[in-house]
């Protein structure tokens, strides 16, 4: 279709101008408001003890819940690309479910079920456990919503490459953890890799579940994500931004990781 | 086999899996068995279902056991009192208003990035994907350092209804473009050339070839925007200041009964909006599989 000269320019400027208000502009504000005081002043405000023991808080919970996701991801990603069995629709349906929950749904959840007066409450009134409330709440809360990441990436790549080498290296007489740690892992690589990093960003960057499951005590249970809405309740306005600049660089990080995913995959199939 | 709830596995394009289209499955798996020699198909399929059962399921389990443990009643009164429909009200005008919102400019934008050429093309297709890249929180703070009470553009959106809006819709823009860019991508445009040889004008082709084409991509991503906003909690928290009757979003209201120790009434409201999200999901994957099948039979 040979568009109009004067439309196709009229929807480039309209498009550009929507994008440039919407979610440029925007993006250069925080970062000139972080900055504008000097670089020294947001070092300050992202080195504060609070600051650090929401960093080393939001680590640990990352350093939880990135294992346990791989590793369930990528058996459930298995399973799912490698088996016929009945129930296997209601497998796929389970693990998109999380993607349709609120946050804050997950949030009243988890308090249902492991809050002291919960169904399960006494896990907690009994053994002493404390779930919700306390870090556990948190990563029960960041496994729930980062769950499909993994298998959704890991998945479609096992179907594709097939399993013509896991056959030949069988064949070969390699045993099954051979197969897997040599044929198998390499050639998910690249989707096990996209699937961490969203686990990895979504886990920092996680905020609604979080806030329903922490006490939000600074230093025990306050993550990164709720001491920026502390910092911004109590007025401290720039501390807010400082550290919302800080999260900004794992969304850029996560772009980047992006971008070099999809161009490799996109010069593997044109190889 | 059961359809999965949101549609095929993701394909390369799709930043967040639920932009995946609906309709499309990935082919049936290969019967060979390589990888199962450890324990057998039925004792893995065991562990994996313990572990999501233990994550997932139960959790939204007693959310239904607690809604309806304090009987019918009680249900009825927390999601029909002042406060739940207010909230309700708001949670649903901004959600309709985004999505629309959303469908134009989204739209647009996709057809932009695929039809238009120009130097930086490709940086603004990575820059789409910034908002699902963000903490929501962050999301909110950008906001409020535009649209709050020190805004540089001279709009002061804090504590209103568009205020909300704006929120929502950072956060649900790339919905719609990541819908439509890959079906007008793959679109046969011979089409089109053949119906301008034949006369028809730049418009008519466009309205009686390219958008009816579209249309399930664009309701697709239209879908998604409208359940992301009404499940939406964090990007809205500050900008909108949980203002009764004209910014509490019914997750808001959510945290506040929790916050009051109603957790009955929580569940019960929880169990509305969870209705609303899988309704649309279940929608877009019937509408996903009929133009699929569709397609097959044009195919065939």
């Amino acid at each position: 279709m040979k568009s109009l000269p004067w439309a196709r320019y009229l929807t480039r400027y309209v498009v550009l101008a929507y994008i440039g208000v919407m979610l440029i502009l925007p993006v250069i504000l925080i970062l000139w408001r972080t900055f504008r005081p000097g670089f020294g002043q947001f070092y300050d405000w992202i080195s504060t003890p609070a600051a650090i023991s929401a960093l080393n808080l939001s680590l640990l919970v990352v350093a939880i819940v990135l294992p346990l996701n791989v590793i369930f991801g990528v058996m459930t990603a298995i399973l799912l690309a490698r088996n016929r069995f009945r129930g296997r629709g209601v497998l796929q349906a389970v693990v998109d479910l999380p993607f349709a929950v609120s946050p804050i749904i997950v949030g009243v959840a988890l308090i249902v079920l492991w809050g002291s007066a919960g169904a399960l409450g006494f896990v907690e009134n009994d053994f002493g456990f404390r779930i919700i409330f306390g870090v556990p709440g948190i990563v029960l809360a960041s496994i729930f919503v980062t769950l499909p990441f993994v298998v959704r990436e890991v998945q479609p790549v096992l179907q594709e490459v097939g399993t013509e080498q896991e056959q030949a290296a069988a064949t070969l007489g390699s045993n099954w953890w051979q197969t897997f740690w040599r044929v198998t892992l390499p050639s998910i690589g690249w989707g096990l890799t996209y699937g961490v990093v969203l686990t990895t960003a979504r886990t920092l960057g996680e905020f609604g579940g979080v806030i329903m499951v922490s006490s939000n005590l600074p230093g025990e249970s306050q993550t990164l994500t709720l001491l920026v809405n502390d910092r911004y309740n109590r007025g401290a306005e720039y501390g807010a931004y400082a550290l919302s600049t800080m999260l900004m660089g794992v969304a850029v990080a996560f772009l980047v990781v992006k971008t070099i995913v999809q161009l490799r995959r996109k010069r593997a199939r044109q190889a | 086999m059961t359809h999965s709830i949101l549609g095929k596995t993701s394909g390369p394009e799709a930043i967040r899996p639920e932009l995946a289209q609906p309709g499309s499955e990935l082919p049936p798996p290969p019967k060979a068995r390589t990888l199962s020699r450890p324990g057998s198909t039925s004792l893995r399929f065991g562990v994996t279902m313990l572990w999501l059962s233990l994550i997932v399921l139960l959790p939204l389990a007693a959310i239904a056991w607690q809604a309806v443990d304090g009987g019918w009643q009680a249900f009825w009164l927390a999601i029909s009192s002042h406060a739940a429909l207010e909230a309700f009200r708001v949670t649903l005008t901004a959600s309709v208003v985004v999505t629309v919102f959303n469908m134009v400019f989204g739209l647009l934008t996709a057809w932009v990035l695929v039809r238009d050429d120009f130097p930086g093309k490709a940086l603004l297709d990575v820059f789409i994907d910034l908002p699902f890249a963000l903490p929501t929180i962050v999301t909110s703070l950008v906001m409020l350092a535009v649209y709050g009470k020190n805004s540089p553009v001279g709009l002061h959106l804090q504590h209103t209804p568009p205020g909300v809006w704006v929120a929502l819709a950072f956060v649900t823009l790339p919905l719609v473009v990541r819908a439509v860019q890959p079906v007008l991508l793959e679109i046969d445009r011979d089409v089109e050339e053949a119906a301008a040889s034949l006369g028809a004008s730049g418009p008519k082709v466009l309205t009686s070839i390219v958008l009816p084409s579209l249309l399930p991509a664009v309701l697709s991503g239209a879908g998604l925007s409208f359940s992301r906003c009404v499940a939406e909690f964090g990007s809205v928290v500050t900008i909108g200041g949980q203002v009764p009757g004209k910014t509490e979003v019914s997750s808001q209201w959510i945290r506040a009964l929790i916050e009051n120790d109603d957790r009955t009434g929580a569940a019960a409201i929880s169990i509305v909006l969870l209705s609303i999200s899988f309704a649309v999901l279940i929608l877009l994957r019937v509408l996903g599989g009929r133009t699929a099948r569709r397609e097959e039979k044009a195919a065939a």
